[in-house]
């Protein structure tokens, strides 16, 4: 035998010890330079939540600006990890769209409307307005005008309400039914650029509170405007609506100050968000959205699971059953190839969606096909009259450029899948390209260096002549 | 020894007998497109109640809401399914709350898709793209992996042969279960389809492989044995791999869940299909190449062709 063996099979019998390691359940979220770096990551539809495709809201036309749109992305990716989601994605997809996944979000309504904020906040002076009119300017879907004009605030209606619960008769910003002054024209003191820094903060009585620190333009903007309207009112605006409007108790000379209120924990959170990530570069709106209820994911991922292992016991009996020995040597072998593809995924982290779980299922297929092809030919070698370590080598040596040429053209495809899935935000096309894909490159390691080292190792303790039937080869020749 | 290449034209048949009617069915009825592709949305919601009303009733519940072209389908005892143009989450909650007070159930919402017409029309268009980069990807391949031996052109040829055949399978037999079963055409079709083109190459591959092989140790003999030949050998290997990939469909389609069902028969069926070409027509296609027996195709005597 051969000298390269031993070491082989202590060196697969290392990668099988990691990677049970590495696949059993409770380990988790090995952390390395504070990043996770062992994760199993389930999709969309197995955990159930939301995703949508933001588009740039342009007129038709236009030429998407590549760094507007990755600056949208990132304040896109800060109000989502200020929702609050574990393991959301947000992504670029193609030149004009921004793919955004929030697994185990239960409120679309509520995620779609913080994400497409263009979020343009200003500070509005309403120190001539009595208590009343600014009552009246605060109800649901009022629109109010001020003198800043610029930045995104050319477009004219760049997102729907941000409630939830609007009236039914809504149709859009425009109800007529609060605007009691349409064509009153408000000053702008100044817009959320001039923030530096947002907190939430409890108060004394156990409420919650907004503190902000202003950058120094603005900190001498807000002392002189503050210092002249004591007790009076300024509005804090976003995208035209009134949010807050609290009263000036007394002049804010350091730029800093608070936001008090009402305010529960939850909307002390979203006030702080929307201050904090002011403007989007460019306007969002959804081109097209996906939420899948926790129940049906759930429901999935139990069934996907339970199909991938009644179809790996079908197929390693029938192995078995068909080759004999050969066979069992290739039901560890793909023991083996489960392992360390489960472990890739783990490590990358692969999404694995119900797709990807099927990819994965089809992998084992491929995984097998290539010990069905050294094993026919191993058959075949030993009709011939060979020997059996003869028929063993010549039965890998022959199958090797149907297995190469076979499963590259697979590959191909995966790629060409996968770059498609990319582009479009399909992250379902792409999860099924990346298991399967994963899946013949391990496969083709795991039927040639696996399976090939544990047969030698068996052929080292039987011999051939006295066990033929354990080959599937009726008489020995 | 088996001869399959002497009855390749009873193959041939049973090929056209699946493929024509399947066209037929698309010409007739075409694919419905889900609305992945065409826009619009869709939601899937579950009764609590366990009790469904009729499909119009809910559909009037629509209808007042401004989206009376809606289709409305039941999906097991309590689940509704009900697809309708573009609409947003506000209008979404708003029915999901009428349904509920009007059938007096708390309504689950399970799924709520919206695609946008462009974003739709969009990805019908790349898909194809798609499809016939992967064809072009994989004859270069096949040209390169084959330049060894004589007429390697031929052999590529005959794969993408083979595997149009295969996505004719597919697309015809979709067609017909679409109209019968109101089944609609989505991404997970399209990847079914690219990954049926991508096995049926593999399988092709194996057979080829073989030629080549043995066309180099068996020069003697006419190019017909030598490809049955070929045939034969790896059979027992097409067969295996055919049932190993089948018991993992067939577990997936038994008890996977019901969300992949149809993109999980959509692959049995091209998988069936990939392997039944690669060893009943690709591999005859070369001899019937090597013979130019298109030339006796038309004469009056066809005996002379299948002979």
């Amino acid at each position: 035998m051969s000298k390269r063996f031993p070491w082989l099979l202590v060196s697969i019998i290392v990668l099988i010890i990691i990677t049970i390691w590495i696949v059993w359940p409770t380990t988790q979220g090995v952390q390395v330079g504070g990043k996770k770096i062992i994760q199993t990551k389930l999709g969309l539809d197995l955990v159930g939540g939301v995703q949508a495709l933001l588009e740039a809201d342009l007129p038709s036309g236009t030429p998407v600006d590549p760094a507007a749109l990755s600056t949208a992305r990132q304040i896109v990716e800060n109000r989502v990890n200020g929702l609050g989601v574990n393991d959301a994605v947000v992504q670029q997809a193609g030149g004009n769209r921004i793919l955004v996944e929030l697994p185990g979000e239960t409120d679309p309504a509520k995620a779609l409307a913080a994400l497409q904020q263009t979020g343009l906040l200003e500070f509005v002076d309403f120190t001539k307005l009595t208590a009343q009119e600014i009552a009246a300017l605060q109800l649901p879907n009022t629109v109010i005008k001020t003198d800043f004009v610029g930045g995104t605030t050319t477009s004219t209606s760049p997102t729907p309400t941000t409630s939830a619960t609007s009236p039914v008769t809504s149709t859009g910003v425009t109800s007529p039914t609060g605007v009691t002054k349409p064509e009153q024209i408000y000053h702008t003191v100044m817009t959320g650029a001039q923030l530096s820094s947002v907190a939430v903060q409890t108060t004394a009585t156990g409420g919650y509170e907004v503190a902000f620190v202003l950058k120094p333009d603005g900190a001498q903007t807000f002392k002189d405007f503050t210092t002249a309207n004591v007790g009076k009112t300024l509005a804090i605006v976003l995208d035209k609506k009134v949010i807050s409007a609290p009263n000036i108790q007394n002049p804010i000379t350091e730029g800093k100050g608070v936001i008090t209120g009402n305010y529960t924990i939850d909307s002390a959170n979203a006030l702080a968000i929307q201050l904090k990530y002011g403007s989007l570069p460019i306007p969002l709106r959804v081109a097209s959205s996906q939420t899948v209820g926790p129940t049906l994911g759930q429901d999935s991922l139990r069934r996907s699971l339970i199909a991938g292992v009644i179809g790996m016991i079908v197929v390693m009996l029938y192995m078995a059953l068909y080759y004999r020995l050969p066979g069992i040597v290739a039901d560890l072998a793909l023991i083996v190839y489960a392992l360390i593809a489960f472990s890739i995924f783990k490590l990358i982290p692969i999404t694995l969606t119900l797709p990807g779980i099927a990819g994965f299922v089809l992998s084992v297929g491929v995984a097998v096909d290539a010990n069905v092809l050294i094993f026919e030919r191993m058959k075949e070698e030993l009709r011939a009259g060979r020997t059996l370590r003869q028929a063993v080598d010549l039965g890998w040596g022959r199958a090797w450029p149907s297995i190469r040429d076979s499963n590259f053209s697979t590959l191909i495809t995966c790629f060409i899948l996968g770059y498609f899935g990319k582009q479009f935000g399909a992250s379902i096309v792409l999860g099924f390209a990346l298991t399967l894909g994963i899946g013949v490159l391990v496969s083709m390691f795991t039927a040639i260096i696996v399976t090939r080292t544990f047969l030698h190792l068996v052929l080292d303790n039987i011999e051939f002549s006295e066990h033929h039937v354990w080959f599937g080869v009726a008489r020995s020749l | 020894m088996l001869n399959i290449v002497g009855r390749r034209y009873l193959f041939f048949g049973i090929s056209l007998l699946v493929i024509i009617p399947g066209m037929i069915a698309l010409a007739l009825w075409g694919l419905p497109l889900a609305i992945d592709f065409s826009g619009g949305s869709l939601l899937q919601a579950r009764f609590d109640s366990g009790t469904l009303p009729q499909p119009a009733q809910i559909l009037e519940v629509y209808r007042q809401n401004g989206y009376g072209d809606s289709q409305v389908q039941t999906s097991g005892n309590d689940q509704i399914i009900v697809r309708t143009k573009e609409m947003d989450e506000a209008t979404k909650s708003q029915i999901v709350a009428a349904l509920s007070k009007q059938f007096n159930t708390n309504i689950t919402v399970l799924r709520f898709d919206t695609v946008g017409p462009a974003v739709g029309s969009e990805v019908a268009t790349r898909a194809a793209g798609a499809v016939a980069l992967a064809a072009l990807g994989i004859t270069l391949y096949i040209t390169y992996a084959f330049r060894g031996v004589q007429h390697a052109f031929r052999y590529g040829i005959s794969a993408i042969i083979a595997m149009l055949h295969d996505v004719l399978v597919v697309i015809g037999v979709t067609a017909i279960l679409c109209h019968f079963l109101h089944w609609e055409v989505d991404p997970l079709f399209l990847t079914a389809l690219l990954t049926v083109i991508g096995f049926s190459v593999h399988d092709t591959i194996v057979v080829f492989d073989r030629i080549r092989e043995n066309s180099n140790t068996y020069r003697r003999l006419p190019y017909e044995t030598v490809v049955n030949h070929s045939i034969v050998q790896t059979l027992a290997r097409s067969i295996n791999t055919q049932l190993t990939v089948m018991f993992t469909l067939l577990a997936l389609l038994l008890f996977g869940g019901i969300t992949i069902r149809h993109f999980v028969l959509t692959l049995l069926i091209g998988v069936f299909s990939g392997t039944y070409s690669s060893i009943f027509n690709a591999a005859p296609i070369l001899v019937v190449w090597e013979n130019r027996e298109w030339r006796n195709w038309f004469r009056k005597n066809p005996q002379e062709a299948s002979a």
